[in-house]
């Protein structure tokens, strides 16, 4: 057996000792397997790659099922991520399997930020499991693990070599997700153009530095493949839903008038290959490496970033406590400083305004002490005029009082003569006294 | 090896073929290799290998150490059958922690050892389960030390104690004062399995009998030993571990003497009047005991010391120091003010 951690602790004063007979703990790992059967498994497969080059009917081929969905246009203004969550089942294992597409990658006229939102989805993906496993009262036993454990970056074949944007997107990818680079629509290359094709991309890969993932060769019983397989990187696949009769059972297959490409015959393309790694033989590696290697660096760098570290300048391991305790501190300080900022800016404000309406409020009084006054001045002015026009009314009723009277005492003098007179008189006296 | 799954393939695809799915909306066609992650995931554990701490307390002269030699068939604990003339009982409980590695059928395990020589031995036994609470918190702090760090190890040593072997001593009445603080102040951060020990001292009929008043006073009392109600995952594991519960705590019997009754060599302890076979489920619940805790619930007293105990422990301490919740720019209203 290859040295195990148990061998290598055997040496740090832990004997080995021999068993006289049998115990029975040798059921553990079907118990450990037992357990994760009935909790049930999850996987997370992301899909790089332009609109147009299969990444879906791909995946409806590795995992023989029709997922939902339908062709994406091309003229998306950006590169959005799309995920679905399927639950598959076979004989007793249960797989959340969720499937992460890029939609409208490669589709715009200037793609300088398209890996952007690639990053940060993976990013995002791992805040949330940093997230909870920070959290006090926490539990991750069934934390629906959304960490993208496999990324299949789609190569367009072109015969030539890779894109730049290939190379871009790959070089910003590989230290957070494992990549495994694949050609896409792989029919359309002739088998020589295939090989020469092949190699173009793994040493351009090389000389960019691009790290992807690498079949793990530790374990004797799948080393052997696995090497193998890691020479035949990037697979060449061709993806279809569709059937053929070929000799006599029906196979998955693409039809031409000049032929018949079959997706499982493994001397046209490499989709055994894919699915022999991707899901039979190296699925559980996957998930282990996203979640010590790449998840722990995520997670290192953004603990650093927010300023804890793990030993100080003596050299003595800071507590990860202290420090936040020191950030929160400061922090807090910073908090209220902003409040009290705050409240003196609001009791200045309350004060102008207070002092407004004090000004309006004198204001008022003022305009309506000067309309009273006009008020009463215009009320003294009518009473003269009133009062002038009862003196004049008084004086008329007196000529009035005294016409009448004379009237009286010259009918009584005159006779009937007069009266004529008198009625002109009468009238007269009026005319007269205007 | 690596032709195993692929047979398994051709076995399972005649079986599978038109499998439905649960939810999602997808129906399976033909196979995949989905389980075959079954496969994977055993040999990732057998290579890696498993450790197991067990601890053992009771008062001395119980047969703690030949109990747990007859549980591993080995060695594993120095026996102290008698005290050697030159050494003392202890003053204070002492807390002695031994490993050793054990390989069956291809599965490497560590397994470690807790002894608590000491324990309810002095006259005055006040808080004298103080030093293994201590020690237990202090395998909880190590590893969340570990956990906490920024640059973690790959694989945290698991120190923390999964099992505890609590002895009860077969006077055949009732438990003793002892026993109850003792399981009440522990039953919460460790798992406590409850043993009857020396068991031949006590007739079917005085053990039926102690058992019933045992388990009463347990009850009584509140303690919740292993396997906990609360923490049974669905109706399949009730069920189990009801029937468990009924017979608990288990009388046992311990010896790593072998000797010949009836043609066969078996395990036993040798009287005037016959021979104790161990592993006889007529004599005593050793094959009992010994089928729940290792070769059914090993993993799981793993799973729920780490799920369950460890996460108390470590949210209790988080919450003494005003939490470990990341600030972040947008988390202002979150974080624990």
């Amino acid at each position: 057996m290859a040295s195990t951690e148990i061998a290598r602790q055997a040496g740090e004063g832990a004997r080995a000792v021999p068993l006289a007979g049998h115990v029975g703990f040798d059921s553990m790992p079907d118990q450990l397997v037992n357990k994760s059967v009935n909790h049930g498994f999850c996987f997370n497969i992301l899909c790089v790659g332009e609109t147009g080059l299969g990444k879906s009917t791909l995946m409806d081929t590795l995992f023989n099922t029709k997922f939902e969905g339908e062709p994406t246009q091309h003229n998306q203004p950006g590169v959005t991520l799309k995920s679905n969550t399927y639950e598959l089942q076979e004989s007793n294992v249960r797989l959340k399997l969720t499937v992460v597409n890029t939609v409208g990658f490669g589709d715009q006229i200037n793609k300088e930020d398209s890996y952007k939102s690639i990053v940060e989805f993976i990013d995002a993906q791992f805040e949330a499991y940093l997230q909870e496993e920070l959290k006090i009262k926490r539990t991750l036993h069934s934390y629906h693990d959304t960490r993208i454990h496999a990324c299949l970056y789609f190569i367009a074949p072109t015969g030539h070599s890779l894109k730049s944007l290939d190379l871009v997107t790959m070089k910003k990818l590989d230290s957070k997700v494992n990549i495994i680079p694949i050609i896409a629509k792989s029919d359309a290359i002739s088998k020589s153009e295939l090989a020469k094709f092949k190699i173009k991309i793994t040493s351009e890969l090389v000389s960019n530095g691009v790290q992807i993932y690498q079949f793990p060769t530790d374990d004797e019983s799948v080393a052997e493949i696995n090497s193998t397989m890691n020479s035949h990187l990037p697979f060449a696949v061709v993806g279809s839903t569709e059937e053929v009769k070929i000799g006599n059972k029906m196979v998955k297959a693409r039809q031409y008038p000049w032929g018949t490409v079959q997706v499982e015959n493994e001397n046209h393309c490499d989709f055994v290959k894919l699915r022999e790694m991707l899901i039979r033989v190296n699925m559980e590696d996957l998930r282990e490496q996203t979640h010590t290697r790449h998840y722990e660096l995520y997670r290192r760098c953004k603990l650093e970033e927010m300023g804890f570290k793990d030993t100080d300048p003596d050299s003595k391991p800071f507590s990860l406590q202290e420090t936040y305790e020191a950030k929160r501190n400061e922090f807090m300080g910073e908090l209220q400083k902003k409040e009290e900022e705050m409240r003196q800016m609001f009791v200045q404000r309350v004060k102008e305004k207070e002092a407004e309406l004090k000004e309006a409020e004198k204001e008022l009084h003022e305009k309506f002490d000067r309309l009273k006054k006009l008020h009463q001045d215009e009320k003294k002015k009518l009473e003269e005029k009133k009062k002038t026009l009862d003196d004049e009314l008084n004086m008329f009723k007196q000529k009035k009082t005294a016409a009448e009277l004379l009237q009286n005492q010259a009918q009584q003098a005159g006779g009937s003569t007069t009266l004529k007179r008198d009625k002109e008189r009468k009238n007269n006296p009026w005319l007269c006294t205007e | 090896m690596a032709n195993t799954p692929r047979s398994r393939v051709n076995l399972l695809s005649k079986a599978i073929s038109g499998t439905h799915s649960s939810t999602g909306g997808s129906t399976l066609l033909g196979y995949i290799g989905i389980d075959t992650i079954i496969e994977q995931m055993r040999k990732k554990t057998m290579k890696t290998g498993f450790d197991f701490n067990i601890m053992v307390v009771g008062h001395s002269g119980l047969g703690k150490s030949t109990l747990v030699n007859t549980l591993f068939k080995s060695q594993v604990s120095r026996r102290s059958a008698g005290w050697a003339r030159d050494e003392k009982i202890p003053k204070t409980v002492e807390i002695k922690s031994v490993s050793h590695v054990i390989e069956e059928g291809g599965v490497k395990m560590k397994l470690t050892l807790v002894d608590t020589p000491g324990f309810g031995d002095q006259i005055n036994n006040d808080n004298c389960w103080e030093p293994i609470s201590k020690f237990i918190n202090e395998q909880y702090e190590k590893f969340l030390k570990e956990e906490v760090n920024i640059t973690r190890k790959k694989r945290i040593p698991d120190t923390r104690v999964h099992c505890c072997l609590y002895f009860i001593s077969p006077t055949g009445h009732s438990l003793r004062q002892l026993d109850i603080e003792f399981m009440k102040r522990l039953s919460h951060s460790v798992n406590i399995i409850p043993i009857i020990a020396k068991a031949d001292t006590m007739t079917t009929e005085e053990r039926q009998e102690f058992k019933q008043r045992v388990r009463k006073e347990l009850e009584m009392s509140g303690i919740e030993f292993y396997p906990q109600k609360e923490f049974d995952d669905d109706m399949e594991d009730k069920s189990d571990n009801d029937k468990i519960r009924e017979a608990m705590p288990f009388a046992v019997v311990g010896s790593d003497k072998e000797y010949q009754v009836n043609g066969k060599r078996v395990l036993g302890r040798k009287t005037a009047w016959g021979v104790v076979e161990v592993e006889n489920p007529n004599h005593c619940e050793f094959a009992q005991l010994r089928d729940f805790l290792i070769r059914s619930h090993l993993q799981d007293l793993k799973e729920v010391t780490h799920n369950i105990h460890y996460e108390t422990y470590r949210a209790k301490r988080l919450n003494e120091n005003g939490g470990l919740h990341p600030i972040s720019s947008s988390d202002t209203q979150e974080s624990n003010l």
